[in-house]
């Protein structure tokens, strides 16, 4: 049984920029959520010859925030972030565990050359971190085109699905919390 | 989602089996890996794999040699190399081999989950398992096309006769009326609904923006293009373009439009690669396209080639019947998402909303209820919970007898209405005191509802 969902922000965002985030979450996952601001050491996670940070060594730090198994843990977190075999990744989650985390800096506008939207980041920034979140209570990728556990290899394809999951991950959601 | 398919990953670095069958997991593929040849042979006799991820360069058996031995165990097997930049040549000896593709460490996220789908879409059109596409047999609407009235029913069948082809829909109403909706349900019930839809709209850009939009932009395009965009034409493929408010887009972007509708292949922005697509079109616009032709302001053969099969939705006022059912509808869908104990619509307020005649169609309508959704206290909303304008202009519509005594004890209680009851508010918003209020009250018998 879960009984928190914390979002842990190491971003440069601010606590009122993730209040819409905050209630989408309580929605879906029906538990409280609490924002936490949190530091990481960015430093052991950086990879020098790629000039980005390695996901899941802020993965296994943001793990040690965690005080009981009744919680799940999600970080925001600005800098690029990849996986070794990959060039980079949106965020990464545990499988059925308790952490999370999502980056903001391929989800803004000026990465892609364009003027920036903050809204528009908030509202990719929200459905990514549902999406991982949804990962960790073990929701598979979804193939609706507009249920928020599509994967998205690209940022267009984020702004294309919707932030709550499909009628059968909702199901599927229930049964993995009961 | 892909349960039914076996990945099987071989490297001899820890970090990218790892990697990749977390990568893969999230998917639903059911996941092997080998760290050398020998073991992933004996992968390979223990279960049957669908595509094999195979590292080139491994200690002992390489994965060139290692391709020979699994074509021998399973031909049909399909094999993808991973390498590092030095080894090209040695991919591209491996493709003559008949690999079905190679990828480069590290590899775009976006490409790898491309080139498997691609794998498994080949997988299921030549292998054994050959099913029959599943038909579809039961309609069903988008979620929130809501109406039983007879002009909607026909808007039903319309989608439904439409949705299975792949003929080009006009979708054709007032503002407001859900056009977007209507254009879900056709791709919904499409053959590509597992694709996605992509809508573009076209009244809200500029030209030049528009263009990118459409058709992407490679890096270097422009100032400020740091990186290549994919343009809405690219991440329709396999699915469902969208073009809303089609009727305000530029005879120019109207020209380029044609030619893509026509060849189904375009350029990105800045860039000469040709790229192919593969979608169907629904387009939709308030306007009367007619005139525009006829004025010369809309290309008539862009026109004739959007204008295939038309379905118009009707405004709101014209299916009254309607109104009880989308307003019960979206009480119950927004007492759901706001978490909020209010089910149902008092009868003085239905009175008010079937009355309205909402010039902004089902969006206003809508706009109303989640308004009333979010100030209302009570289990049943009241008509003050609605929007401010929608009594008063109903109000001063029917007043029920001529006598100032009649329109003063309608006025008062709709103000009390409004004000909760609420008598100090109230009162000076009628410009007079308590006492001459309460007075009121009880000279036109006026109750405050329970
Ligand atoms: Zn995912
Ligand atoms: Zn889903």
């Amino acid at each position: 049984m879960i009984n928190a969902i914390y979002i842990l922000n190491a971003s440069t965002l601010q606590e009122q920029d993730l209040d819409r985030i905050v209630h989408t979450v309580k929605t879906i996952f029906r538990v409280p959520v609490f924002v936490k601001q949190v530091g990481l050491d960015f430093g052991s996670a950086f990879d020098g010859s790629r000039g980005q940070w390695n996901s899941t060594v802020l993965l296994s730090q943001i793990i040690t925030n965690s005080v009981g198994d009744d919680e799940k843990l999600v970080a925001i977190v600005d800098v690029d972030l990849f996986i070794p075999v990959l060039t980079f990744v949106f965020g990464e989650a545990q499988f059925k565990g308790t952490a999370a985390i999502v980056s903001t800096h391929r989800l803004a506008n000026q990465f892609y050359g364009l003027e920036e939207d903050k809204q528009q980041l908030l509202q990719r920034l929200e459905k990514e971190i549902v999406h991982e979140l949804g990962h960790t209570f073990g929701l598979y990728h979804c193939r609706q085109f507009e249920c928020v556990m599509r994967s998205s290899t690209y940022v267009g394809e984020i702004d294309l699905k919707q932030v709550f999951p499909c009628q059968d991950c909702q199901r599927l959601l229930l049964k993995n919390f009961s | 989602m892909n349960s039914n398919y076996s990945i099987l990953i071989v490297d001899d670095e820890a970090i990218v089996r790892d990697s990749l069958s977390k990568w893969f997991r999230e998917d639903g593929f059911v996941i092997g890996v080998a760290d050398n040849s020998a073991t992933a042979l004996r992968q390979l006799q223990a279960h049957r794999w669908d595509v094999i991820l195979l590292d080139i360069k491994m200690p002992g058996m390489d994965g060139i040699e290692l391709q020979q031995r699994i074509i021998e165990l399973d031909p049909n097997v399909t094999i993808i190399f991973i390498t590092a930049h030095a080894t090209i040549e040695s991919a591209v000896q491996a493709l003559k081999r008949g690999a079905f593709d190679y990828v480069t460490k590290p590899v775009d996220p976006d490409h790898l989950s491309h080139l498997i789908q691609n794998a498994l879409k080949q997988r299921k059109l030549t292998g054994e398992n050959i099913k029959l596409k599943e038909s579809i047999t039961e309609f069903f609407k988008a979620d929130d096309i809501v109406g039983e009235s007879p002009q909607m029913k026909k808007v039903y069948e319309l989608i439904q006769t439409v949705a299975s082809t792949e003929t080009t829909v006009m979708v054709r109403g007032e503002s407001g009326t859900g056009k977007e909706l209507i254009a879900r349900a056709i791709h919904s019930n499409s053959q590509r609904k597992f694709f996605p839809i992509v809508t573009v709209n076209c009244g809200a850009l500029p030209e030049g923006i528009l263009e990118s939009e459409l058709f992407g932009h490679e890096r270097g395009a422009f100032t400020g293009a740091q990186y290549r965009r994919k343009g809405k034409l690219e991440l329709a493929d396999g699915g469902t373009l969208f073009l809303d408010e089609v009727g305000n887009i530029t005879m120019k972007t109207q020209m380029d439009l044609l030619r893509v509708l026509e060849t189904k292949q375009f350029t990105r922005v800045g860039g000469n690669d040709i790229i192919r697509v593969d979608f169907r079109v629904i387009c939709a616009t308030n306007k009367d396209l007619e005139k525009a032709v006829a004025d010369g302001t809309f290309r008539e053969d862009l026109y004739y080639r959007l204008n295939v099969f038309s379905i118009t939705v009707p405004p709101l006022r014209e299916r009254k019947s309607d109104i009880p059912l989308i307003a019960n509808y979206f009480v119950k869908k927004y007492s759901q998402t706001m978490g909020k104990q209010i089910n149902c619509i008092s009868p003085e307020a239905m009175d008010v909303l079937v009355r309205h005649d909402w010039p902004g169609n089902v969006r206003e309508l809508v706009n109303a209820i989640e308004r009333a959704m979010v100030i209302g206290t009570s289990p049943a909303l009241k008509p003050q919970d609605l929007p401010f304008q929608l009594l008063n202009l109903d109000k001063k519509k029917k007043p029920s007898s001529g006598s100032l005594a009649a329109v003063e004890k309608e006025h008062i209680e709709l103000i009390l209405e409004q004000n909760g009851w609420n008598i100090s508010r109230s009162a000076e918003i009628l410009g007079i005191d308590r006492v001459t209020l309460y007075n009121k009250i009880e000279k036109y018998g006026l109750q405050k509802p329970s």
